[in-house]
């Protein structure tokens, strides 16, 4: 490859669509959780389901694919543009390119959306845009694909950083996913209904180990090629260790891709299947703890930079709320203990400690860290207000993964306990109501998550205006300076 | 070790390499735990009764993957004894092999409904639709009162049951042919085209005024015709293992 080219002094980064990329992810961030607030009210308060088009039905897929795509993949783009242009020393390949998967993305988000909300849907969870939206998405992904790859392709550094392997692995392992599952046949090409190839056992199979690495490559490679870059960067202190990086990279995305029969604990499934699903699961606690050593001991030395810097706090509050919720997906994942977890809040509980506490905050960490150096700014317009979400934020995630923890295990136990007769205890219904002081309890953290989000963007408005904060001392921790 | 790295900055040093390397790792999971799943016969036990849905009965289930009922409703019955017991006979895999996508589900903020069918009359579905906390006041399940105002789209229903056949629901020309009119009989009471509709999908179809409005063929026809029929195609009352069936097929 071109290594250690000639040209010397500054590269001129292409940021016009990283600056986009950003704010989409505010945008689409408080977009995805107010989605999220106004579900979970749905549940406490059933009245809030308005026919037809705003119905629990429609809307879950909405928030879902709000968050994770719409939030979670401009906050990928924006940062792999980033980091792979700084890391490997060199601009995008092409900024044209970077402009059309902007605005092509934002036409998928947009195409999706529209598509949940008329009930244009295949029905399968974080895949339910049809079958045009698909195929919009595979060019703009392969365009993404291209981009990435023949901007590291032309890097003027010999070596790929470590980021960027992440990086490399969620674009094109999603790829594959996307392709494998989007498998299908539209009825007619006028329409926009569509019918899945697989049916039944392999359909479900096929669609978890797509579910299951979305999670996997989407919100964890992704978001952990953003902490191999901000984290470092922000503390201004190497990666831990090198080698726990290759044996971390390595072991994750080879053991990732066969938990996916975890979702299928007992199902019309074959036992082997589901017993290997297990097995793997168990195993990924020992590459997501690596990486979670990795990320959080990159700051021996620093650790004090935590009493300085709300930014860095943040990242670090992620990554221990990533090294808690793949504690708790392998644990979720032991047959008995799904058999109790399965269909309940529990699965939601720890879906959100992952994604409000992991792929949130180190969203939040890298956005505080990007936006600043996108328009030339020192720093954030307030620090402390930084820090006001920060604990806002936190304050929610636990209030709802506590409710959530209570809500589903208490409905687990009532489904399964017997009278002394022998007889069912509990009515469906009986179950379904104890879950209202839960459910209320967890729209009041999302809340309060969202709250931390518009704080946030509150922030950065005045950060892109130009503003410092006049009764604030910018203590900027050291070396932060791009 | 040091060997180990050394070997390793070939890929660190060569994206396509690494884009290799990283597309055959995770291939391996993949492709182990899928494709044995394609011998279908180690993986479904063929059982009597099971059929592909009428053409009503697959309107009703596409209003059922419009609505998100999935989002809150599993359809798939775990071989454990309070699931025995509160929803019946655990699922079979024959049960779901012709639902293109699979509705088992991940969430129950609704009972399981793998069994659905036959549990309740028309009537309770047509009202439990309408307004839920009419017959349950408890339920925090959205109302869905529109379905009954809305007319089933039924006159494509052909083209949806060829393309089924494309993707392996063994579908006749014959069927193909009726789709519309076999939906329009099964969801009236005494249609002169009953007979037919049984010819091709068996006796045991459920074919009547689902939602109770004889003026309307409506969505709520189509979806009530979808909850009925499901788990009710085995017949587990004198239900056994076809395996005289199982051992001819595996060669």
């Amino acid at each position: 490859m071109t290594a250690l080219s000639k040209q010397t002094g500054p590269i001129a980064y292409s940021d016009d669509a990283i600056r986009l990329f950003s704010l989409a992810t505010v945008f689409w961030g408080i977009v995805g959780f107010t989605v999220g607030l106004f579900i979970a009210l749905q549940m406490a308060f059933p009245a809030l389901n308005f026919e037809p088009f705003l119905t629990f039905g429609r809307l879950r897929p909405l928030h879902t694919s709000a968050v994770i795509f719409a939030f979670g993949g401009n906050a990928l783009f924006a940062t792999s543009y980033y980091v792979v242009q700084r890391t490997c020393q060199t601009r995008l390949w092409s900024d044209k390119l970077a402009m059309f998967t902007f605005f092509g993305y934002q036409l998928f988000i947009v195409l999706a959306a529209l598509g949940y909300v008329t009930g244009v849907t295949q029905g399968k969870e974080y895949a339910e845009p049809e079958w045009y939206v698909d195929l919009w998405l595979t060019i703009v992904w392969v365009a993404y694909l291209v981009q990435f790859l023949m901007t590291l392709i032309q890097r003027r550094e010999p070596h790929i950083y470590v980021a960027n392997w992440f990086y490399l692995a969620f674009i094109i392992t999603v790829a594959v996913l996307h392709l494998g599952n989007g498998l299908s046949i539209p009825v007619s090409f006028l329409g926009a209904k569509s019918y899945t190839v697989m049916a039944g056992v392999q359909s479900a199979m096929i669609q978890w180990w797509y579910g299951h690495n979305a999670v996997g490559f989407f919100l964890t490679a992704g978001f952990l090629g953003m902490m191999y870059y901000f984290v470092p960067k922000r503390a201004d202190r190497p990666v831990y260790s090198y080698r726990l990086s290759i044996l971390h990279f390595w072991s994750l995305i080879f053991i990732y891709i066969w938990a996916g029969p975890h979702h299928l604990h007992y199902t019309a499934l074959p036992d082997w299947a589901q017993t290997l699903g297990m097995t793997f699961s168990i195993m990924l606690w020992m590459p997501s703890w690596g990486g979670m050593i990795n990320g959080m001991m990159t700051l021996s030395g620093a650790w004090h930079k935590l009493r300085q810097d709300p930014v860095l706090r943040f990242m670090i509050i992620a990554i221990a709320f990533y090294g808690m919720s793949t504690f708790e997906g392998p644990l979720m994942s032991i047959k008995a203990v799904n058999s109790l977890s399965h269909y309940t809040d529990w699965t939601i509980g720890h879906v959100h400690s992952g994604a409000l506490g992991w792929v949130g905050f180190i969203t939040f960490g890298a956005l505080y860290h990007l936006i600043p150096r996108l328009w030339g700014r020192k720093e954030v317009y307030s620090l402390k207000l930084v820090d006001l979400h920060l604990w806002v934020a936190t304050l929610g995630i636990v209030i709802y993964i506590c409710a959530m923890w209570v809500s589903g295990i208490m409905q687990g136990l009532m489904w399964r306990s017997y009278d002394s007769m022998g007889f069912l205890e509990y009515s469906f219904v009986e179950t379904v109501m104890a879950m209202h002081p839960y459910y209320m309890m967890r729209a009041f953290g999302g809340a309060l998550y969202l709250s931390g989000a518009l704080i946030m963007a509150y922030n950065f408005w005045r950060t892109i205006r130009g503003d410092v904060c006049k009764n604030e001392t910018q203590a900027v921790a050291q070396g932060v300076a791009a | 070790m040091k060997n180990f790295l050394k070997k390793h900055e070939y890929l660190e040093r060569n994206s396509i390499l690494l884009l290799v390397g990283i597309i055959i790792v995770v291939l391996i999971g993949g492709i182990i735990e899928i494709i044995p799943l394609f011998r279908m016969e180690t993986v479904i036990e063929p059982v009597k009764g099971v059929r592909p849905y009428t053409p009503l009965e697959l309107a009703g289930q596409n209003i059922y993957i419009r609505e998100g009922c999935y989002n809150c409703h599993s359809q798939q019955i775990r071989p454990l004894r309070d699931e025995a017991m509160r929803y019946g006979h655990y699922s079979l895999a024959a049960e779901s092999m012709y639902d293109h996508p699979f509705q088992w589900g991940s969430k129950r903020t609704g009972p399981d409904l793998a069994r659905v069918g036959g549990r309740y009359s028309d009537a309770w579905h047509v009202a439990h639709l309408k307004n839920p906390r009419d017959v349950v006041p408890e339920s925090i399940m959205p109302n869905y009162s529109m379905l009954a105002g809305r007319e089933a789209k039924l006159d494509d229903l052909g083209a949806h049951l060829k393309t089924l056949r494309i993707v392996g629901v063994p579908y006749s020309d014959d069927m193909i042919a009726n789709a519309y009119k076999d939906a329009m009989a099964q969801a009236s009471n005494d249609s002169p085209n009953l007979a037919g509709l049984q010819a091709r999908y068996g006796d045991r179809v459920n074919a009547r005024d689902f939602d109770g409005n004889p003026n309307l063929t409506s969505e709520l026809d189509a979806l009530i015709a979808y909850l009925q029929v499901l788990g009710t195609m085995v017949d587990f009352t004198n239900y056994e293992p076809d395996t005289a069936k199982d051992k001819s097929e595996v060669k």
